[in-house]
């Protein structure tokens, strides 16, 4: 059975995952009461906040990853590393397209600096997105493994880092906070749909990133195999 | 102590290098200069007296990265590194010894253009002066370590700004606070976390960014 | 000594190094050749610990501060003079009189009189000379040496081979070249790369 799992994680993580973004979409659209202050447009939260935790998720997997790399030198966790790094980015840009609809349909304006997630956000896509121009111009090797993970780590130092330098930065340059239903009283239906929508979105990205992994692994293979027939 | 010696060896050398080739630090003397005299032509009439220290701070961060685009010169024109990465001292001791030379040119720049901004433009306070001093140990500190990737890395002089901005966005809010805030302790407060927090990662990482 | 099983080094995706199983004792001198791009200076390169294994295991039982490596680059400061680049290295390699050491090196290989001198100044042959002084500094146990007589002229040419038949025996060597009739007769073993 374990073998099975193991064998097919990428099919079954996928599964999982579209029973419960249906199944949390279906419940945060309709199930769920309207929000006081914001009304019917607040629910897309239910996919923001989510989709905002798993590109945290990824990123602190991809820090592990690093950190493991560095402590073992074993080349293997730089693939892990950067395929995570990869699904933080894409979760991470999702997060910001979905922050900017909720913010149009909340106040108007596609882009507010008063948002702190989305400007967290937006400092930390600068971020992983030099990452990948790092392992662009350096050659792959062991070299280029250690430099990611080095700068992997420093992502997620970043990230408490800036989010309060965000903070203070709203004392001196955007004052204007707008109001939002956050959750902070999250109470049972509400806390119920929530959490299924986290539960799919850490699937989908646990799925996308199985068979991200897998198809490159299977590449390296092939260019090894390759390398010993000549 | 012999880790200290290392230090002090390395920073000698790195200062006793920019005193005979005399490249880094004229540039970036003028480079800051030159960006605020700039910023008269940018800054529109009715813009807030305060903007003016919004883009010192930009023009600190870019003097700092023109003289980190600079740092491993010499080491990367002879591979050089590879000999001082063989040596049996601490590797975190090359990045401590460059770092102190880094820090002791963006200083010396800052010496030069914060007069020439009390001139040009706004007063320079005593908290600007604190912030100045603190925000330099962090660009220093993480300006080495990302220097050093860029330099093994083809594409170097446009890899260290991409690299390095978003890294130093905390570093400007805090002086950039501590220029203008009411209360600029906070924000003196958040650089010292800052360079605590990035300076033990540099110091701890530089070794893995230089070997295999 | 030094001893590898399957070493293997890639760069991306060209394969300069593969399967390759070696052994070197203790003050053996170590004949590598080969054509240009063979892997003689990657296999240098892994010895001296610059460079990692990508396919395979080396083991070096030699810590680094006991490792002389001579690349092909000098890895001198052009900037700085002949005895400020060895009074660097020196203190790095915590050699106890670096100034006596020094200065007996540079006298052996001709280079005293233009100790101050920028390495900038030098001619090729004088720089490769200051590097084999800086790869000789601190008396290695394993001395890794890439094409040494590159760029020497007979002079120079004549100091190396004192040098190394004084070395041969007492010293383990590494040295990579594709004129070995120079070397030949110190060597005990030999290493042919394709």
């Amino acid at each position: 059975m374990s073998t099975w799992l193991r064998n097919n994680s990428a099919v079954t993580l996928a599964a999982v995952a579209a029973v419960l973004l249906l199944g949390g979409l279906v419940l945060a659209f309709t199930w769920v009461p309207n929000a006081p202050l914001e009304g019917f447009r607040q629910r897309i939260f239910y996919i923001h906040v989510p989709v905002a935790l798993t590109a945290y998720a990824c990123f602190g997997w991809a820090a592990w990853k690093a950190l493991r790399l560095l402590w073992t030198r074993d080349q293997r966790y730089d693939l892990e590393s950067y395929t995570a790094v990869h699904m933080g980015v894409i979760f991470g840009v999702l997060t910001l397209v979905t922050g900017s609809i909720w913010a149009r349909t909340s106040w108007g304006v596609w882009w507010s600096w008063g948002e702190r997630q989305l400007v967290l956000f937006l400092v930390l896509f600068l971020f992983y997105s030099a990452y990948f121009m790092l392992r662009y111009s350096v050659e792959p090797g062991p070299r280029r493994a250690s430099m990611s993970a080095v700068y992997a780590l420093f992502g997620v130092a970043l990230i408490p880092v800036s989010f309060l330098a965000i903070r203070l930065a709203e004392g001196l340059i955007h004052p204007v906070v707008f109001d939002r239903d956050v959750g902070e009283n999250l109470a049972g239906s509400q806390l119920l749909t929530f959490l299924v929508c986290l539960g799919g979105t850490i699937a989908l990205a646990a799925a996308l990133y199985v068979n991200e992994l897998t198809g490159k692994r299977i590449d390296a293979r092939l260019g090894e195999l390759r390398e010993a027939l000549e | 102590m012999t880790y200290l010696a290392d230090v002090g060896a390395l920073a000698r050398k790195d200062l006793l290098l920019e005193l005979r080739s005399r490249d880094t630090l004229p540039a970036m003397l003028l480079f800051v200069v030159s960006t605020l005299v700039v910023f008269n032509f940018s800054l529109p009439a009715d813009a807030s007296p305060r903007a003016a220290y919004g883009l010192l701070w930009v023009a600190i961060v870019f003097t700092a990265i023109l003289g980190l685009t600079r740092a491993f010169a010499a080491e990367r024109e002879q591979r050089v590194l590879d000999g001082l990465v063989l040596a049996p001292c601490d590797r975190s001791a090359i990045w401590l010894g460059k770092g102190i030379a880094v820090l002791a040119f963006l200083a010396l720049a800052e010496v030069v253009a914060l007069p020439a901004f009390a001139l040009f433009f706004q007063p320079v306070t005593w908290e600007l002066v604190a912030g100045v001093a603190l925000a330099n140990v962090g660009l220093a500190a993480v300006g080495t370590l990302l220097a050093a990737m860029a330099a093994a890395s083809r594409a170097r002089e446009l890899l260290l700004p991409l690299l390095f901005l978003p890294l130093v966005i905390p570093i400007v809010v805090g002086g950039v606070g501590a220029s203008i805030a009411d209360d600029p302790g906070r924000y003196l407060a958040f650089l010292v976390l800052y360079d605590v927090i990035f300076a033990i990662l540099s110091w701890a990482s530089f070794e893995y960014v230089v070997t295999e | 000594m030094i001893r590898a099983r399957g070493l293997g080094r890639s760069f991306g995706a060209t394969r300069v190094l593969r399967d390759l199983d070696l052994d070197v004792a203790e003050r053996d001198f170590l004949l590598v050749t080969g054509p240009n791009g063979s892997g003689k200076s990657t296999l240098l390169g892994l010895c001296a610990g610059l460079l990692a294994p990508t396919a395979g295991e080396l083991e070096v039982a030699v810590e680094r501060g006991r490792i002389g490596y001579l690349a092909h680059e000098p890895l001198v400061y052009l900037e700085l003079t002949a005895l400020e680049n060895l009074d660097l290295y020196g203190r790095l390699y915590r050699i106890p009189e670096r100034r006596e050491r020094s200065g007996m090196l540079l006298e052996r290989f001709g280079l005293w009189e233009a100790r101050h001198q920028r390495v900038a100044a030098y001619s090729r042959g004088m720089t490769q000379r200051l590097a084999l002084c800086r790869a000789l500094l601190h008396e290695p146990d394993l001395l890794l040496l890439d094409e040494p007589f590159a760029a020497l002229d007979e002079a120079g040419a004549a100091v190396l081979d004192a040098e190394l038949a004084e070395l041969a025996g007492e010293r383990t060597l590494v040295l990579a070249t594709h004129e070995p009739e120079r070397v030949a007769a110190l060597a005990t073993r030999r290493l042919a790369l394709a």
